[in-house]
């Protein structure tokens, strides 16, 4: 029974050690010749200024919930043309195209919710 | 009409609901007594269509049980919200629906100016309500909360002038004394319930199931003890001995209460109670047998006590207590009929003497209260010579006062007659018949004596008042005397739908109609018969002269003291004080208890209390909501409002749950 | 190109969800085109929308077995989830009545509260028919996420704002014990289908020794408990109530609870009678832990929204005592209970309300002094809702106490009776202690802020109505409960 799992195992052990061997192998062989420009953070870029962990306005938060909302919503027309066709075939074409329409009024209608709610517009 | 039978409780319900919430508001005395008196009187109404429709069927078939909704069904145990209408019940809905809109009428003049007119009559709506619900009740959960409504009516009703010490107390007696025997009837509730079930998986608390089922039951046994047990719950309901002390505080109460309720319903509803299960008591011979000996003495000795009072409404409740214990004789004997028949009459003369008294008391507080006198408006000694000013309520009286003494051609009459002659020839209790019979007819006898009495020392002689008050004495208004008339009349007459077979002029039409109800107990009551309990016409005839003669007798001696010769009382008094305290005093009964029950209870009650209540059950009541206080104080700081708290609480239990299944 | 089966789809079976929600969209829209201040014509739009839903429930009773179910099998819309759905908009109608009022006077006026309120009854009734574990996992996000945007609906005030939260992170938390639950028994079973899995069980009575069965009936019961707030899984429950608007405490107190114990019952009694000693044995000490927790941490509590809080919790244990005795009498107690206290808790919750004042600073148990006095006949109608919380009768919270513990005894768990009554004893000393200030204290406030709409004094004697007729005639809702018992 748990055997099945002994590749699963094997991997993450193969992995583990590639991670471990590469790090250790180049700090224990590679050359050492430190410089000031080698130590700063981007050799060949600009300086950092001030904190990396800086607050997003809350926008674009709110762009990006919508955009996965309707993203999700929309990957769901594929499965769906994909099979359509064997509801054709099944005599249901009809009642299931109405189907989809129905989801994309509900679809629709939180389109238009938000888009006379505002949440559109950047300003 | 009968499957309109739930309308008859409901309108007094909301007659109370409606004064009792908007009264306060309305303040216009004729809407509020208007709306309760009409309501009551829409009762009537119905009541009399019912009875007709009764009447229009064949005498087997007048039973009739309205179920007005499901109520609790646990398993066994079922009570639906029923009403059961027979002829037994439809006498008793008439009584009540009639002689209560007559005193709801009578009250509009009576309370007129009373602080708190509303809440009287709200309260007096509510008492018909839960007195209908006892009467009609078709099973005994129904009736139990009849039983317990008019117990808290009453009490309401008693303690009316809450702000006087004395009505507070009487209200807090009358519940107390009510208690004890409402407790006694739920014990022989379940002894009953309990019995039939567990022995023969009849588990009901239907009348009519029951009386199906009645065959059932042994005789004596377990019977005995449960209609011991109901028959305390009657005893405080109807003031019978030792449960009758609560009745004559009870007059604390406003004068068209102690007629209603503490004179022609509530106190009866113990009767009806024995008459309603009349197959079950038929069963215990030896309850039978206790039932006619405390009836028969609850008669006399309350009799002897009413000849020594001087409160118009004291003697009165005296009275009332005597003639309940007539009913109750009636009862023991098997005489149910009889029974219920004067607990009829008994409703109208009784109430009318009431409201008569309360008319004299009007009166008398009128005069005394334009005079400026501070002298007791309802003490005889004050009183006489009333019947020139108040003529309508002197014939009234003078009738019902015939009538409960027993005079031929008046109610009263018939119906006591009855019961001192079922009394005699009854099958049950052979050699003690004779004594039964005889307390009776010795209780007539003082009945006959207090009565007349009464009204010759409130109506007769000379008027004790003074001059000045005595210009101010009238007649009261038509409200009050319409009543006195109605009910006057009933009280001479309604005797004569159950006259006797023996006089032979009119066919017994109570008998008649009370007879299918009866007819189980009847049955039952074959069993007991023994040999020569056959009489004769002429033994009969002989017995109701000789009651004629003692109540003539009683009247003769009233007359030779009060009008007479009126000093011999007070050499009477003077040659035996000790009797004449005794019997002043009522025989010291209250004193007695208070010593027997009342002082050992508080001392114990204080013992108790100040050893027992304050170190033991205070210490482990306080211990207890301290731990539990300590308990939720340390509950609340488990609620610290961090979520991450509450997750691992939530993970917590999680683990254990699962641990604890997985491992077990 | 192969065929697909068409599945058996019944559109009656889900009408009443399908209206609201079908409502609920069209009421959202309408919000945003109709610019106006007042928002008070949506609340009376849902209401509309509310009663035609009743048509579709009325009908729907005692309908024939193959127009109650649809999608093959996934939903079933008997009369148990009738009973329940009727509660459901029992208690969606009582808080729009009362909310109105409440969202003008705290400056949160959106019109979106309706909608939500729609979407969460919809959800819960999709947990009531479910006989689909998705289906009922379904329903209850649906309900849950509405819900989650209503505890912070009034986002300028922080306690709302941190009640939204809290109840954002628990829930998210249970949900995903409940979902890991289904998923194992669909690991154990091969189905989600309530009817699939109870034949699973019974073609395969061996699975009950399966751990992974054992554990995934253990974690669907974890998921539930928190729905319904049973201890150790309430905590989240006094701080989301005293935060969230107070309409809306109203509302999640009674309709998700009903919800919560809608599915419970159907997955455990239907799906898993085989597990029926593990499972009463587990909700028989949830059921006595809750009662206790709530009761005896209420007795401490000074806030009276907190108070209700704990209140509901220990209402969920003696619901719970119901569930273990696992009898008809006892879930037609449950049901019957659930109705009337949908009436008590709200009709409470509105009262509350309006004696509240704009950020709600008074609402202390010693705030109501000589309210009594003050307004008699809220008075009154607080007193009979309180007494309906403490099961005196002839209030309705009397009948229902009294079936679900006679059911228990009936079960022969007379002990769990015992320590539920003994609770309810207890609980009598905070619900009478409002009633002391109301009554025996004087009036240290005038209470002239307080203004009864008609909108609330509806809600209020609908709620008196509802506790006191079926209190003093039980009989015709216990018929309709015991007909809507599944067994």
């Amino acid at each position: 029974m748990l055997g099945a799992y002994l590749p699963i195992i094997v991997l993450v052990v193969v992995a583990a050690m590639f991670g471990l061997v590469s790090v250790t192998m180049s700090s224990l062989i590679g050359p050492k010749k430190p410089s000031a420009l080698k130590l700063s953070p981007y050799e060949s870029g600009c300086e950092p200024v001030g904190t990396a962990r800086e607050r997003f306005s809350v926008k674009f938060y709110l762009i990006a919930m919508l955009f996965i909302l309707f993203d999700i919503e929309a990957v769901f027309l594929y499965p769906w043309a994909v099979v359509f066709k064997s509801f054709i075939n099944a005599g249901a074409g009809a009642f299931i195209f109405g189907e989809m329409l129905v989801f994309i009024v509900i679809l629709f209608v939180g389109y238009i919710y938000v888009w006379k709610k505002g949440a559109l517009e950047w300003e | 009409m009968l499957e309109y039978v739930w309308l008859i409780p409901l309108f007094p319900l909301l007659g109370a609901v409606f004064n009792g919430l908007l009264g306060k508001k309305i303040k216009n005395e004729a809407v509020i007594g208007g709306i309760a008196t009409l309501m009551i009187f829409c009762s009537f109404l119905v009541s009399c269509g019912i009875l007709m429709q009764l009447i229009g069927l064949p005498a087997e078939e007048r039973v009739f049980e309205k179920v007005v909704f499901p109520w609790i069904h646990s398993g066994n145990f079922k009570a639906d919200m029923a009403f059961l209408v027979d002829p037994l019940s439809a006498i008793m809905i008439m009584v009540v629906t009639g002689v209560g809109s007559l005193i709801h009428l009578y009250s509009i003049g009576y309370m007129h100016g009373e602080e708190g007119f509303y809440r009287y009559f709200s309260y007096l709506n509510l008492f018909a309500m839960s007195m209908l619900l006892l009467v009609l009740g078709g099973n005994m959960l129904v009736m139990f909360i009849g039983w317990e409504g008019v117990g808290l009516c009453s009490y309401l009703l008693i303690g009316y002038y809450f702000h006087k010490k004395s009505a507070g107390d009487a209200a807090k007696k009358a519940f107390v004394m009510n208690r004890v025997g409402d407790f006694g009837f739920l014990i022989g509730l379940f002894t009953l319930y309990w019995w039939l079930g567990s022995n023969h998986n009849v588990w009901t608390i239907n009348f009519t199931e029951i009386k199906a089922a009645s065959s059932l039951l042994p005789y004596g046994g377990v019977v005995t003890i449960a209609t011991l047990c109901f028959f305390v719950g009657a005893t405080g309901k109807s003031a019978q001995i030792p449960l009758y002390t609560w009745l004559p505080d009870a007059m604390e109460g406003p004068t068209p209460v102690s007629a209603l309720i503490h004179a022609a319903t509530m106190v009866t509803a113990g009767v009806y109670m024995i008459g309603r299960m009349s197959f079950v008591f038929v069963k215990a011979p030896d309850t039978m047998m206790v039932i006619a000996i405390v009836g028969a003495a609850t008669a006399i000795f309350a009799a002897t006590i009413g000849t020594a009072q001087n409160d118009i409404k004291r003697v009165l409740a005296y009275s009332t207590v005597s003639q309940l214990g007539f009913m109750f004789l009636a009862m023991g004997v098997g005489a149910f009929t009889a029974g219920v028949f004067h607990l009829m009459t008994h409703a109208f003369f009784k109430a009318c003497l009431f409201l008569g008294s309360g008319s004299v008391i009007h009166a008398m507080h009128h005069a005394l209260h334009h005079a400026h006198s501070h002298d007791d408006p309802q003490d005889m000694r004050n009183m006489g010579g009333l019947r020139k000013a108040m003529p309508i309520t002197f014939i009234t009286f003078l009738v019902s006062t015939i009538a409960i003494a027993g005079i031929p051609g008046f109610s009263g009459f018939f119906s006591k007659d009855e019961i001192l002659w079922q009394a005699f020839a009854n099958p049950f209790h052979g050699g003690l018949n004779i004594f039964l019979w005889g307390t009776g007819a010795i209780a007539a006898c003082f009945t006959a004596f207090y009565m007349f009495r009464l009204v010759f020392m409130t109506f007769f002689g000379e008027c004790r008042i003074t001059a000045k008050s005595k210009d101010h004495l009238h007649e009261s208004p038509l409200v009050i005397t319409i009543p006195l008339m109605v009910l006057g009349f009933l009280a001479v007459f309604g005797g004569y739908v159950g006259m006797p077979k023996l006089l032979g002029m009119l066919p017994n039409y109570f008998e008649h109609w009370l007879e299918p109800v009866f007819a189980t107990a009847q049955g039952y009551a074959q069993t007991y018969v023994h040999a020569g309990a056959h009489h004769s016409h002429a033994l009969e005839w002989g017995l109701m002269g000789l009651s004629v003669v003692i109540a003539v007798i009683g009247i003769a001696i009233a007359y030779i003291l009060y009008i007479a010769s009126p000093s011999i009382p007070a050499r009477f008094t003077a040659t035996f004080p000790a009797l004449h305290r005794a019997v002043y005093n009522k025989w010291y009964i209250d004193e007695l208890y208070d010593f027997l029950f009342i002082n050992p209870c508080k001392a114990l009650g204080s013992f108790l209390w100040k050893g027992f209540d304050v170190l033991v059950i205070d210490g482990i009541v306080d211990g207890v909501a301290k731990v539990v206080m300590g308990l939720s104080g340390m509950l609340k700081n488990l609620q610290s409002g961090y979520v991450h708290n509450y997750a691992l609480s939530m993970a917590l239990g999680v683990v254990v749950i699962i641990a604890f299944y997985i491992f077990r | 190109m192969e065929t697909l089966a068409m599945p058996a789809i019944n559109f009656a079976a889900i009408m009443p969800e399908t209206i609201l929600s079908a409502v609920a969209m069209a009421l959202l829209l309408v919000n945003v085109f109709v610019r106006s201040e007042q928002k008070a014509y949506l609340g009376y739009l849902s209401l509309i929308g509310i009663l035609v839903t009743f048509f579709p429930i009325v009908a729907g009773w005692n309908a024939p077995v193959e127009l109650q179910s649809g999608f093959n099998g996934a939903v079933l819309q008997d009369n148990f989830s009738l009973f329940f759905k009727g509660i459901f908009l029992v208690s969606a109608a009582l808080s729009i009545l009362i909310s109105d009022q409440y969202m003008q006077r705290e400056g949160c006026n959106h019109g979106e509260l309706y909608p939500l309120i729609l979407l969460a009854t919809a959800g819960m009734m999709l947990m009531a028919s479910g006989t689909d574990l998705m289906v009922i996992f379904l329903g209850l996000e649906l309900l849950s996420v509405a819900l989650y945007v209503l505890a912070g609906f009034n986002r300028d005030k922080l306690k709302s704002n941190e009640a939204g939260l809290k109840y954002f992170l628990l829930g998210a938390f249970s949900t995903g014990f409940l979902l890991y639950g289904m998923a194992l028994t669909f690991g154990a079973t091969g189905t989600t289908k309530i009817a699939g899995i109870a034949a699973y069980v019974a073609a395969n009575p061996m699975i009950t020794g399966n751990q992974m069965f054992l554990v995934g009936m253990l974690l669907m019961g974890v998921g539930f408990s928190f729905k319904i707030a049973a201890a150790p899984f309430h905590m989240w429950t006094p701080d989301v109530y005293e935060g969230a608007p107070t309409p809306m405490t109203a509302f999640m107190s009674v309709g998700p609870k009903a919800a919560g114990f809608a599915a419970f019952l159907r997955v455990f009694m239907i799906a898993l009678p085989a597990y029926k000693p593990e499972w009463s044995a587990l909700l028989w000490v949830l059921a006595v832990l809750t009662m206790t927790v709530g009761n005896i941490t209420a007795l401490f509590q000074q806030d009276i929204k907190r108070m209700l809080a704990y209140s509901s919790i220990a209402h969920a244990g003696y619901v719970l005592v119901g569930f273990v005795a696992g009898n008809a009498v006892g879930t037609a107690g449950i049901m019957f209970y659930m109705l009337s206290y949908a009436f008590m808790n709200i009709g409470a919750f509105a009262i509350i309300l309006l004696v509240g004042r704009k950020g709600e600073p008074n609402n202390n148990v010693a705030d109501y002094a000589g309210f009594g006095f003050k307004h008699p006949l809220l008075g009154l109608a607080m007193s009979i809702f309180l007494f309906s919380l403490a099961g005196i009768p002839p209030a309705a919270g009397f009948i229902g106490k009294f079936y679900i513990f006679s059911g228990a005894i009936q079960a022969g768990y007379i002990w769990l009776a015992i320590i539920g009554v003994l609770n309810s004893a207890a609980s009598v000393y905070y619900y009478l202690r409002v009633m002391v200030f109301m009554y025996m204290k004087d009036p240290v406030e005038e209470f002239d802020w307080l203004k009864v709409t008609p909108a609330h004094a509806l809600c209020l004697l609908v709620a008196v109505a509802g506790v006191l007729i079926p209190g003093i005639v039980p009989g015709y809702l216990l018929e309709l409960a015991q007909k809507a018992v599944f067994f």
